[in-house]
């Protein structure tokens, strides 16, 4: 694993060069990920607070592993691309495009949801305009549709990269071997990235493999693996950009692994105490991406502490528009469960 | 016009769509080079080339998995399952993701996939190789699912079932594959047959039978022999079980008051239920016996000894004397 302290290269001019000039990023960027970091935090909190006051029944949390998530949205081309998420993806898919509004449209299950019209749990994610394919809850079923669709790609010669994630717990399901098997015969234009937080629910990585990087399972399917840390956004994104490019240019998938860490339970209806420590927690905090990405900015003098309230304050405001919106918006009516079992208009 | 066997009735439909349009290929295992185990997809590699006729991995699951994303990339893929009894790797592809992919992004996405499977008993194909899975998937909204009995059907209903915007499990039954007594006369070119239409085979007005597949075949057979009996037998393709024609089996059981249904799968859950209870619900002022069934029985699959195999098999023999029962309720 690399990390952000690792000496930057020198330019042609002697000058060392910053991380984030040496990936291509400008700071217009650097910021727009930085936003969609502290957006997709500070709506997990909302969601957390409205589920304790008994307005939203279920959240799933992306909290602690946002960093993957924005740095991949970034490497793809939002909108041109095909996204297969899974469902700890908030943050993916508000950087690509969605907009709080519309994730707490799904949150709260109104009849203007964009990804299901209140049909799915939250966080079953699916927004056609931006080709985020509809997420379902059972695990891994995602990764031989991205194959599937990455073949079209290969047949139709579109030019566009499928995107998939899932997290470790899905990589014991023979849909992961299936999908990555499938993907290297025909040198697929898929990247497979796999958030490892450590639990499977409650199962340790110790119960579910008995290896040390997923991303070694690469080797067997003979197509490239990387281990990346993926509290680490600039790093995460140097091996996104990596392996979307390879996928771009015909020389097929890769399996990305990104090691990170969910600070809340698997679920609202779960509780980590009973599987992990609260010094566990703790510790992992002390990673935070967000304050390592800002660490960061604040080096290369982006921002200070002062913007960094400042922004917190505007999200805020835009997390309370969201949720005003979402709560005067209208329910599905109960009829409307009847609609879309299929085409209402053949489509030849 | 040519003469057709079944088999060969799909192999022209797979041809035809897949000349008319591009975004048409087919999956699964040995279909490429082999030209599939039952030889539905012979030939087509050779024109189509080896994507477009893919030999996957052995693993059914993935084979609709992959259909299924290429199918919301635009595609329109035909996946074959070598046997129906393998299909059920598959089962949480077909059902929990193409069966609701429409329903559960409201409208935003769909499913065009074609999943073919041959299915059915009486080819000493033991526990493994003689399956009826119908029933499994006609209980789930968001799949259509057709079951032809003659070639003519055949080629219609899978160019339907291609052409149609949702996903459709196509089963095909292995013992009439190649059968030549259902060789059938059938237009070249192109012709679609609308899915979820039965058709009544024979008319008649004693009393009426519920079939499809093999066991179509066989009833129709159960009905000549009833036929020289002085009894006059109806029999109603039902050629799709969902969406089921319920007009078309009501419409029957109206006219002779009294109704058969045949299929080789288990008695108990099977598609005959269904059938039974909309007789129940909705002809129930019409009927002047119970409704009978004459299926499989409830074992959990198909023994190879032939004995045993002929004791799980309905036959005109048995279809005959079950028809001749109800007649004289």
């Amino acid at each position: 694993m690399r990390s952000t302290d690792e000496p930057s290269v020198k330019s042609k001019d002697g000058f060392a060069k910053a991380k984030h000039e040496e990936l291509g990023l400008s700071k217009e960027e650097l910021l727009k990920m930085h936003y969609d970091l502290v957006l997709a935090r500070m709506l997990d909190e909302r969601i957390w607070m409205l589920n304790r006051q008994g307005k939203t029944a279920f959240v799933i949390s992306c909290a602690g592993q946002e960093a993957s998530q924005v740095a991949f949205a970034r490497a793809i081309k939002s909108g041109f691309d095909i996204v297969f998420p899974y469902y700890r993806n908030m943050a993916l898919v508000l950087a690509m495009g969605m907009t709080p509004r519309e994730v707490m449209l799904h949150q709260l299950s109104k009849a203007d949801d964009p990804c299901s019209g209140g049909r799915q749990m939250p966080s079953h994610f699916g927004y056609p305009k931006l080709n985020i394919i509809s997420v379902s809850s059972p695990v891994a079923t995602q990764l031989t549709q991205a194959a599937g669709a990455a073949f079209a790609s290969k047949l139709k010669k579109d030019g566009k990269v499928t995107l998939t994630s899932v997290g470790d717990g899905g990589t014991s399901k023979g849909d992961f071997h299936e999908a990555l098997n499938f993907a290297s015969v025909h040198a697929l234009p898929v990247v497979f990235l796999v958030e490892n937080n450590g639990y499977a629910i409650s199962v340790p990585i110790s119960k579910q493999m008995h290896i040390k990087d997923i991303s070694s399972r690469a080797a067997s399917y003979g197509m490239p693996g990387v281990t990346v840390d993926g509290n680490d956004l600039l790093e995460v994104y140097r091996v996104a950009q990596e392996a979307v490019e390879r996928a771009r240019n015909g020389g097929g998938p890769t399996l990305v692994e990104a090691k990170t860490y969910r600070y809340r339970p698997h679920s609202s209806s779960d509780d980590d105490r009973a599987y992990r420590t609260r010094e566990e927690v703790e510790e992992w905090k002390h990673k935070d991406p967000i304050e390592q990405f800002e660490r960061y900015l604040e080096e290369h003098n982006f921002m200070d502490k002062e913007s960094e309230k400042q922004l917190r304050l505007k999200i805020r405001q835009v997390i309370d528009d969201a949720q005003e919106y979402a709560e005067k918006a209208a329910n599905p009516s109960p009829e409307s469960a009847l609609k879309y079992v299929y085409a209402e208009e053949e489509v030849r | 016009m040519a003469v057709r066997t079944v088999v060969e009735a799909i192999r022209d439909a797979l041809l035809e769509e897949m000349r008319r349009d591009e975004r048409v290929f087919v999956l699964g295992e040995d279909v490429g080079l082999r030209g599939g185990v039952f030889r539905a997809t012979d030939g087509l590699q050779k024109e189509f080339g080896e994507l477009r006729v893919l030999d996957t991995p052995l693993a059914e699951g993935c084979i609709a998995g992959v259909a299924i994303g290429a199918a919301l990339n635009g595609m329109r893929p035909v996946a074959e399952f070598q046997f129906a009894d393998f299909i059920h790797p598959a089962v949480e592809q077909i059902i929990d993701e193409a069966a609701r992919i429409r329903y559960r992004s409201n409208n935003g996405f769909s499913c065009p996939v074609v999943f073919r499977a041959p299915y059915g008993g009486g080819v000493q194909g033991g526990m493994y190789h003689s399956q009826s899975v119908e029933a499994m998937f006609a209980q789930w909204p968001g799949l259509k699912v057709v079951t032809p009995s003659f070639p003519y059907d055949y080629k219609g209903l899978l160019k339907a079932a291609i052409r149609d915007a949702d996903p459709v499990v196509f089963l095909e039954h292995k013992k009439t594959y190649a059968l030549p007594s259902l060789r059938q006369e059938i237009p070249d070119g192109d012709y679609v047959i609308p899915i979820g239409k039965a058709k009544t085979v024979r008319e008649g007005t004693t009393l009426s039978v519920f079939a499809y597949g093999m066991m179509l075949h066989q009833s129709l057979e159960a009905a000549n022999v009833l036929a020289n009996e002085g009894l006059n037998v109806e029999v109603v393709d039902l050629r799709t079980l969902r969406p089921l024609d319920k007009e078309a089996v009501i419409n029957s059981v109206k006219k002779t008051g009294r109704a058969l249904i045949v299929h080789e799968a288990n008695l108990f859950g099977g598609f005959g239920g269904e059938i039974a209870a909309i007789l129940a619900e909705e002809a129930f002022e019409y009927l002047d016996a119970p409704v009978r069934r004459c299926t499989g029985p409830d074992i959990p699959a198909m023994p190879f000894a032939q004995p045993m195999e002929d004791f799980f098999m309905p036959n005109p023999q048995k279809i005959a004397e079950a028809m001749r029962k109800l007649a004289a309720y």
